[in-house]
């Protein structure tokens, strides 16, 4: 795994754009003149009549999205996540979200791992913040090859799609046979002892968490949970059955999020130890990625941890 | 325009009026002093102006409409109800639990409504995203959008207009409802809209200023907007809130409050006796 070859996700949305502008004439990208950093530039390139830069303006950008929306189109809107969720959260509950519009958000450098840009830029309340809006659907892809199919799935989807995206190249851990589904979480390992629920960039930590705990002879599943509205409930009720303990990990504030969405559906259920691991209602700071997120716990380690405590908690 | 388009008009408009304070009674809530002002062009762009189906509400070459000052949704469930989009007995119930007329419009309820809207400052942009799909399209369609004055207090107006002039959005027209009063006082109390012809025109838009109640005025305003290439236009309509109840007019306190019974009768006898005239 170390070896893996490292992609950013958003990288793989900005391709997946330009393969589905080949084949949909009503495909349309917006941007809020970042479209080199969230690699909607490709689009832009290849179908110059079919991009608009609308400036540096989301809260208009996610409006026009929702007029073009209602003339036919399929409307792809890219900026970062700080500013899709967080400045344009009301754009987007009330005008996309409320006529349940299809418009699908492009959200790029989510997270932590924006890096020495800092807090400012860091979104890690996205997920919570589109979470509370009716009928949006939240997909958060671990690799490049689930980012592409992501992508493919939002085309198609009717209503809205908020994708989230990430700025650092991470390992590609899944192959071309990988088959994602909205709506649906997969079980990537079968263990019996305790069950790691991950999404984004946490997936391939977990993986890793994972092996250092069969080493310790503890037997781990870890479920890739890439859409995060609507929660696969039966893959969470099975998982806590089977295994009796459950830690999340996202790279996001541990309230509101992935574990928020598993601790809901695990505490109206049949309850078991459910541990989070996600940024602990913090907010980030400058730094190198990969420094970062093992400062603020968002690594194999953590979850190994948290682990163990869960088992003990049973 | 002929004298007996302009009679026919100040009927329509008239029952429209009726129609918004059957509406707002009915709610015991809702806006009835925008509404007023803005009826005479609201009556014009449905009834003279407008390439729209009442039977066939979604036609895909429709021209559309965006009422960015979503509160004055009694003046366009009364403009579409009187157009034949939905009957106007089902105005009385604006705002009831079961009613398909949502005290903000939303297009998911009502027929005829093109884009759900209410928050300010949100409906100007996406006018500009339809008008953008539009020309995208190739398609003739013009994209028609109600603003009030105090709602262009909202920065994202601007961002629109700054987009609209950007792309030469020339099939797009914004209406500013100018009555010159928001809930809390005249708009130059409470913050600095005016100039806004000048506004507009800083932004690249082709600006028009009309007396709202001139029928004359509205359709050479409207005019003017479809034959002008190259830029959106905005028509400042300098308006009356409350126009055509005597005691709701340019009072701030009709912004958004419903009549009682008694002042119920004496606007609904004061619009009856407006019709009886022009009919006679």
């Amino acid at each position: 795994m170390a070896d893996a070859v490292k992609i950013a996700t958003r990288e793989s949305y900005g391709k997946a754009l330009v393969e589905l502008g080949a084949v949909d004439d009503k495909l349309i990208v917006l941007d809020a003149d970042l479209a080199s950093a969230t690699k909607t530039g490709g689009f832009k390139k290849a179908y110059p009549d079919r991009f608009f830069n609308t400036g540096i303006a989301e809260s208009n950008m996610m409006c026009i999205a929702g007029g073009l929306s209602t003339m036919g189109y399929t409307v792809f809107a890219s900026t970062f996540a700080m500013f899709a969720a967080g400045r344009a959260f009301e754009q987007v509950r009330n005008t996309i979200g409320y006529p349940h519009l299809n418009v699908n958000i492009g959200a790029t450098h989510a997270g932590i791992s924006v890096g020495e840009d800092g807090a400012s830029h860091q979104c890690c309340e996205d997920i919570a913040l589109m979470r509370v809006i009716p009928g949006m659907t939240i997909i958060n892809p671990a690799d490049a090859t689930e980012a592409r199919q992501a992508v493919f799935a939002a085309a198609k989807f009717e209503g809205p799609v908020y994708l989230r995206f990430g700025r650092l190249a991470v390992p590609v851990i899944f192959g071309d046979d990988y088959k994602f589904e909205i709506g649906k979480g997969v079980k990537l390992c079968d263990g019996k002892d305790v069950t790691i629920i991950a999404t984004g960039l946490m997936v391939n930590e977990a993986l890793i968490a994972c092996e250092q705990l069969k080493n310790e002879g503890i037997s781990a599943s870890v479920i890739n949970m890439a859409t995060i509205k609507p929660i696969d409930r039966d893959i969470i009720i099975n998982a806590a059955a089977e295994t009796g303990a459950i830690v999340t990990a996202e790279e996001h504030s541990v309230i509101g999020g992935l574990g928020g969405a598993v601790s809901e559906v695990v505490c109206e259920t049949d309850p078991v130890p459910v541990l989070r691991v996600g940024v602990e209602d913090t907010f980030g700071r400058s730094g190198p990625a990969a420094e970062l997120l093992h400062l603020f716990g968002l690594d194999a380690k953590n979850i190994v941890e948290k682990a163990k405590k869960a088992i003990a908690m049973k | 325009m002929d004298a007996a388009t302009k009679k026919q008009l100040k009927i329509t408009a008239c029952k429209v009026r009726m129609g918004i304070i059957e509406s707002v009674f009915n709610a015991k809530s809702g806006h009835p002093g925008g509404s007023l002002s803005a009826a005479d062009f609201m009556t014009y762009l449905y009834f003279n102006k407008m390439n729209i189906k009442p039977d066939d509400p979604a036609w895909e070459d429709r021209d559309r409409f965006v009422l960015s000052k979503g509160h004055i949704s009694p003046c366009l469930y009364s403009v579409l109800a009187n157009r034949g989009f939905f009957p106007v007995e089902e105005l009385k119930t604006f705002r009831h639990i079961d009613s398909r007329l949502q005290g903000h419009p939303s297009m998911r309820y009502t027929p005829g409504v093109d884009m759900s809207s209410g928050s300010l400052g949100q409906g100007i942009s996406t006018a500009v995203g339809m008008a953008l799909g539009a020309k995208i399209g190739g398609k003739k369609l013009r994209v028609y959008t109600v603003l009030g004055d105090g709602e262009i207090e909202e920065g994202q107006v601007w961002e629109a207009a700054m987009y609209a002039s950007a792309k030469g959005l020339d099939n797009l027209t914004a209406v500013i409802d100018n009555n010159n009063l928001q809930i809390d006082g005249t708009i130059s109390e409470v913050n600095s809209p005016y100039p806004i012809a000048e506004k507009f025109k800083a932004f690249g838009w082709n600006t028009v200023e009309i007396c709202a109640h001139s029928f004359d005025e509205i359709e050479a305003a409207f005019s003017e907007a479809e034959g002008f290439k190259g830029k959106p236009t905005a028509i400042i309509a300098k308006s009356t809130k409350g126009k055509g109840v005597s005691f709701m007019e340019d009072q701030v306190s009709w912004h958004g409050k419903a009549p009682n019974a008694e002042e119920y009768e004496r606007a609904m006898s004061e619009l009856k006796a407006a019709l009886a005239e022009l009919e006679g």
